[in-house]
């Protein structure tokens, strides 16, 4: 620290030397190594340069000269390239305002100067109202970028619009005015006809590449998906090639998984109904290997009294996974206006209600009691060698 | 009894000649298509009674099949199978004119029980298609277009509920008191509601659906 402090003397920087940086230049760096001591916007200097050139060369000259007494910044390293796409920019707005310039001869100075000065001007306080952000996405990658290629196209044409009319105004004759709106026209019309084909192709170039990348992107999140679920359940299942009903509990749970990334509407297991049932029904299914289909039709919110539905029907979903016997079990669950109901019915050996003992829970307590104490009901109906059906309903709370 | 000639069309070569192997005798498979160029091609040629058809074909899928076979007029009779859970792709082919939807997963039992059924101008529903149906004309606060169209019995919602629920035809007859015959009327007239009703629910409902 000390050391530090002895080997870098620290002398306090009123106002930074002005330097001429290598990074983000566009011609030699003068104007932003000025605009940086100025404390302005670059773009600034720039378009200032870029006008004074027309008027009799002296932006030029004033650059020329800057150059000449501004050292350059020392940097570390290779040397950063230089903004080409600014340069086309400058390169492209310079022509115009010359080419305008020389149509009305305004580069002579006199009265015809004001109409440029005058432009630009505008320009300026156009670029000053604009919000760091959107300035910034107006100036990069200025080939590339077809919202700053028009917001510049327009710029430009507004320009040459408001020195024509500025010019009209100060020359003040009428047969001229008719000469210079024609010229306008001409020197608009022209610039639109030489950009037209450019911009369009830009247009085109970034709907393809927008439309690439989207593909790209939902392709990685695919890739991603299948390789984080798909592939580790086949491996999965090639190490369990020997036990049968674990390679299908696997296939079962990873076909549900895929369906419900690939069908079902991206909702919290723990918010809706719908949702909360093909939750309980995947962990019934994957801890018992029975396979269970569910057909939900509407959808409601959840709330303590459809939890302990959802926990009943758990339950006899459990119930029809371990004594049934059954290959396959059905959830249906219907959300009417003032009422769910729940059915959980398989094909399986049945049983006789009256022979189930009293001190088995399972029914009475986890299913028609829960229901009961919640302001429900619960119906079973069952058969020996007829399957069981369980019937939840509970009213919904308005 | 007669046997059901079949046309199977589906893009998975394996899935074909697994649906081929599991199909019961009553059923005999007169073809294979693997896209909609062949399928439609076979169609006219072989004059199959029921197609077996798959949603999801390279060249337009099931429902381009449906457009230009039905589009042309023939009266062949298809069954739509698919692995799809996707709403818009089940009400899609109903609305192009499958007179079923069935899942793979369906065991080879039951497929031919539904060709069979098929082939003689009934309905397939799976629990799962009836559930569709049953959320799609549920949602209904704006008075129905077509009274007898857009909206169904309290009938043919009680058959759909129990068809959702697991049930079988049979199971369904019984349930209701009613004859299995009776049951498959219910279900052919949900059917026709489904394909013809323009209810615009039916149609927001599945756009809904997709921009899950």
């Amino acid at each position: 620290m000390l050391r530090e402090m002895s080997e870098t003397p620290t002398v306090p920087d009123a106002a930074p030397r002005l330097v001429r940086p290598a990074a983000g230049r566009v011609v030699a760096g003068v104007a932003q190594g000025a605009a940086a001591q100025l404390r302005l916007d670059p773009v600034v200097l720039r378009l200032s340069f870029v006008l004074l050139t027309v008027v009799n060369g002296l932006g030029v000259v004033a650059y020329a000269a800057l150059w000449m007494f501004t050292p350059k910044e020392q940097v570390k390293g290779p040397e950063p390239a230089r903004d080409w796409g600014q340069f086309a920019a400058y390169g492209v707005l310079w022509m115009a305002v010359a080419g305008f310039g020389w149509i009305t001869g305004a580069s002579d100075g006199g009265i015809g100067t004001w109409p440029i000065a005058a432009g630009g001007i505008g320009a300026l306080i156009l670029w000053q109202q604009a919000d760091p952000g959107r300035r910034q996405r107006w100036m990069t990658g200025a080939v590339r970028k077809v919202s700053a290629s028009w917001v510049r196209t327009l710029i430009g044409a507004l320009l040459i619009v408001v020195g024509a009319i500025g010019f009209l105004a100060a020359s003040g004759e009428l047969a001229k005015a008719k000469t210079g709106l024609v010229f306008t026209a001409v020197v608009v019309g022209g610039m639109l006809m030489i950009a037209a084909p450019w911009l369009a192709t830009l247009v085109k170039e970034l709907q393809r590449e927008r439309t690439e990348r989207i593909r790209q992107e939902e392709r990685a999140e695919v890739a991603a998906h299948v390789h984080d679920s798909v592939l580790h359940t086949l491996t999965l299942i090639q190490r369990n090639a020997h036990d049968s009903r674990e390679v299908t509990r696997l296939a079962r749970s990873q076909e549900r998984e895929l369906r419900n990334w690939l069908y079902q509407p991206k909702q919290d297991a723990d918010a809706t109904l719908a949702a909360a049932v093909r939750r309980v029904a995947a962990e019934e299914e994957d801890a018992h290997g029975v396979p269970i289909e569910i057909v939900c039709v509407g959808d409601c919110d959840l709330d303590e009294s459809l939890g302990a539905l959802l926990q009943a029907a758990r339950q006899a979903m459990v119930n029809a996974a371990r004594y049934s016997g059954a290959p396959v079990i059905s959830v249906y669950a219907e959300v009417e206006p003032d009422e769910v109901t729940v059915f959980i019915r398989d094909r399986g050996k049945g049983f006789d209600m009256d022979a189930v003992p009293a001190d088995r829970m399972g029914i009475r307590q986890s299913i028609i009691g829960r229901m009961e104490r919640n302001g429900g009901g619960a119906r079973i109906r069952t058969e020996p060698g007829d399957g069981t059906e369980v019937m939840l309903t509970m009213k919904r709370a308005s | 009894m007669k046997t059901v000639r079949v046309l199977i069309v589906d893009d998975h070569r394996l899935f074909r000649s697994g649906v081929r192997a599991e199909l019961g005798p009553s059923i005999q498979v007169v073809g294979e298509a693997e896209d909609v160029e062949s399928a439609v091609a076979s169609i006219a040629e072989l004059k199959p009674d029921v197609v077996l058809l798959d949603v999801h074909m390279p060249g337009g899928g099931g429902q381009e099949v449906l457009r230009r076979v039905l589009g042309a007029g023939s009266q062949v009779r298809f069954l739509a199978l698919s692995v799809s859970d996707a709403a818009e792709d089940v009400i899609g082919v109903i609305r192009g004119g499958a007179r079923g939807y069935v899942t793979k997963t369906i065991s080879g039992a039951e497929l031919t029980d539904a060709i069979v059924r098929v082939s003689e101008g009934d309905a397939v529903f799976s629990p799962r298609l009836a559930g569709f149906v049953l959320d799609a004309f549920a949602s209904t606060e704006a008075p129905p277009i077509d009274p007898e169209l857009d909206s169904l019995t309290q009938r043919e919602r009680e058959v759909l509920r129990l068809i959702a629920r697991g049930y079988a035809y049979k199971e369904i007859a019984k349930e209701l008191f009613i004859s299995v015959k009776t049951v498959e009327t219910h279900v052919s007239s949900v059917l026709r509601k489904l394909q013809l009703s323009n209810r615009h629910e039916l149609s927001r409902w599945a756009t809904a659906r997709r921009l899950v």
